[in-house]
């Protein structure tokens, strides 16, 4: 009888086990199958000179130190960073600004908050689209309202110089509502109390906002500072809807250029080597932002 | 990441809270200055895809161009809509969305609250190598996924979009910190009286869970609706294509017809504006509350 409580007890840790189990199930097989193993596949794969096609052929590191000798992926590289270095300061910058404005009774702000919306529902190959359609050197609505205050023609997306800065404007015209209700979402938690004691201390409008609500959203620019930079190193329905990385390859960014190797050149190893900088990248970008955003926050507090 | 800082659940985003700080001395508020024409900027887009989508083709194909058409040509609508499979991929991009939004619901719920509440062999291994994948970006796994989906001989067929999307590591990442913040003693109590596990998480912590349930299935649903890259990778033909695939189809068949093309774009972003319109509040709350869009 003394055993009873021992061995009940005994009974519902097994039975977590199994429980447990059971429970996981179903994602451990999914996430086995499409992510756990594809992760390491590609690793191996990276190794290969693989056309997805014959059997694969170990070639060591020599996918490796091909892509470091190869102009086309420098070039790449370049774009990316270029256009990650635009994106993310203009969208996280100016969605402040907006989620600024909008965080206020105001009339029609109901309007002008959808009007910063609607761009997060659009599709990004239909943003891409449109974008083309504005952006058109010949027929376009962007050089038709340059003609009208005397400015010439511009080639836009045509044009080598300027298509990255298209698919910046593009890019930061779809994101910014994404990064507005973030924004939105965070001022809404700074305490009404706060502002007035920093009005009551005598500081003024832009004093205030710049030691206090500025520290205060610092966790949320933190987040939409990595969030960006990790998707604006992924960029690539934009691109492939609008140049398919052209003219003359000055929009081929990174995921660009592995999508025409992996599944055009069918240099599926030398893809899944791309694919492995790219993860490096990210992660140590990512990592040093954590580090730099994160040593602020404590140094404010 | 820091999205547990940004807002909770249990503290509900209300926009219209805000603050009243207009300057008593200004009849406006200045910053309309400001927001006026930001408004213009982000609507004209979508505006000026609408006027195109109504005028004819020699009206699209007109510099200076016409702003205003003299008549509404809704007959593009209809060319657009034959010219390729438009219903095929609206119904592929339902499939694909609801499906990937049951397969999550279900399946990263079960494990979200096994990491949450149940301790067993292994947990804690799993619980690291979910999160070794959700720092992983897609591209990584892009081609072996898709040799692993050609080996099961999915590829061209909507079940080769659906079941790689079945269950993602964000979701169960998303449902277990919710778990968490569930009081225990009701599920220690129901284990009292008897309900096994599954009946506790069916019974009581399920219905408790509404609010980030329906966020998940928000965020899968416009994860899949605007899915471009995976559809682009193993569909080729229109008939099994989504929506997001078949309107670049549609591009790549009508390059310069920019009132057909415009008529196309316009009929394919309805269904989402629509549902976003009418759920607003729901959209802005599951985005601010995980912070991510695709």
């Amino acid at each position: 009888m003394s055993l009873a409580p021992d061995s009940r007890a005994r009974r519902a840790l097994g039975s977590d086990h199994v429980a447990g189990w059971m429970f996981v199930a179903p994602a451990v097989v999914l996430i086995g199958v499409f992510g756990l193993v594809p992760i390491a596949w590609s690793a191996i794969m990276s190794f290969q000179a693989n056309d997805l096609v014959s059997a694969p052929t170990w070639v060591g590191l020599a996918n490796y130190q091909a892509l470091a000798k190869d102009p086309a992926f420098m070039a790449s590289v370049r774009h990316t960073l270029v256009y990650a270095a635009l994106f993310v300061p203009l969208s996280v910058a100016g969605s402040l600004l907006v989620a600024w404005a909008l965080n206020r009774k105001l009339r029609g702000v109901r309007f002008y908050r959808l009007a910063v919306f609607v761009p997060v529902v659009t599709s990004t190959v239909a943003t891409g689209i449109i974008f083309l359609w504005l952006l058109d050197p010949v027929f376009g609505l962007v050089n038709y309202a340059l003609s009208l205050v005397g400015l010439p023609e511009q080639g836009f997306l045509q044009d080598p110089n300027q298509a990255l800065l298209c698919i910046v404007a593009m890019t930061v015209w779809g994101w910014l509502g994404f990064d507005v209700i973030i924004y939105l979402a965070a001022l809404q938690g700074i305490p009404q109390e706060l502002m007035e004691a920093a009005q009551i201390d005598g500081a003024g409008k832009w004093s205030s906002f710049l030691h206090v609500v500025l520290p205060f959203l610092r966790p949320a620019t933190l987040f939409l500072v990595v969030w960006s930079t990790i998707s604006a190193l992924q960029l690539f329905d934009e691109i492939y809807v609008t140049t398919r990385g052209g003219p003359l390859g000055a929009t081929t960014v990174i995921v660009f250029y592995l999508y025409q190797q992996a599944f055009q050149l069918f240099n599926a190893g030398y893809g899944a080597a791309i694919a492995y900088v790219l993860f490096l990248a990210i992660l140590l970008i990512t990592i040093i932002q954590l580090k730099v955003g994160g040593q602020r926050v404590y140094g404010k507090s | 990441m820091a999205t547990d800082t940004l807002i909770r659940p249990d503290r509900p985003l209300d926009l219209e809270a805000v603050p009243d700080r207009r300057p008593r001395h200004w009849p406006f508020s200045p910053w309309h200055f400001f927001l006026i024409p930001l408004a213009l900027i982000m609507l004209m887009p979508l505006i000026w895809s609408v006027i195109t989508s109504l005028e004819t083709a020699s009206e699209a194909q007109r510099f200076p161009p016409v702003l205003i058409p003299k008549a509404l040509h809704f007959s593009n609508y209809v060319d657009a809509w034959n010219s390729l499979p438009f219903g095929h991929f609206f119904l592929n991009s339902f499939l694909y969305s609801l499906a990937t939004v049951a397969g999550n619901l279900l399946f990263c719920s079960l494990a979200a609250y096994a990491f949450a509440r149940l301790r067993f062999v292994g947990s804690n291994l799993l619980f690291v190598l979910l999160l070794v994948t959700l720092m992983v970006p897609f591209q990584v796994v892009l081609i072996p996924t898709f040799l692993i989906v050609r080996h099961l001989g999915l590829i061209d067929s909507v079940g080769g979009l659906i079941v790689p999307n079945l269950c993602g590591v964000f979701g169960i990442f998303l449902l277990r910190q919710f778990f968490q913040s569930l009081p225990v003693e009701l599920e220690e109590a129901a284990r009292i009286d008897g309900a096994s596990r599954l009946g506790v998480f069916l019974k009581i912590v399920l219905p408790l869970s509404a609010p980030v349930l329906a966020t998940l299935a928000i965020i899968q649903f416009m994860w899949s609706w605007n899915d471009f890259l995976w559809p682009l990778i193993i569909i080729t033909s229109p008939e099994h294509s989504p929506l997001q695939l078949g309107l670049s189809m549609f591009q790549g068949a009508h390059v310069t017809n920019w009132n057909l093309l415009m008529a196309g774009t316009v009929m394919s972003q309805i269904p989402m504006l629509a549902v976003f319109l009418f759920a607003q509040r729901w959209f802005i709350q599951s985005i601010a509350y995980t912070g991510i869009k695709q």
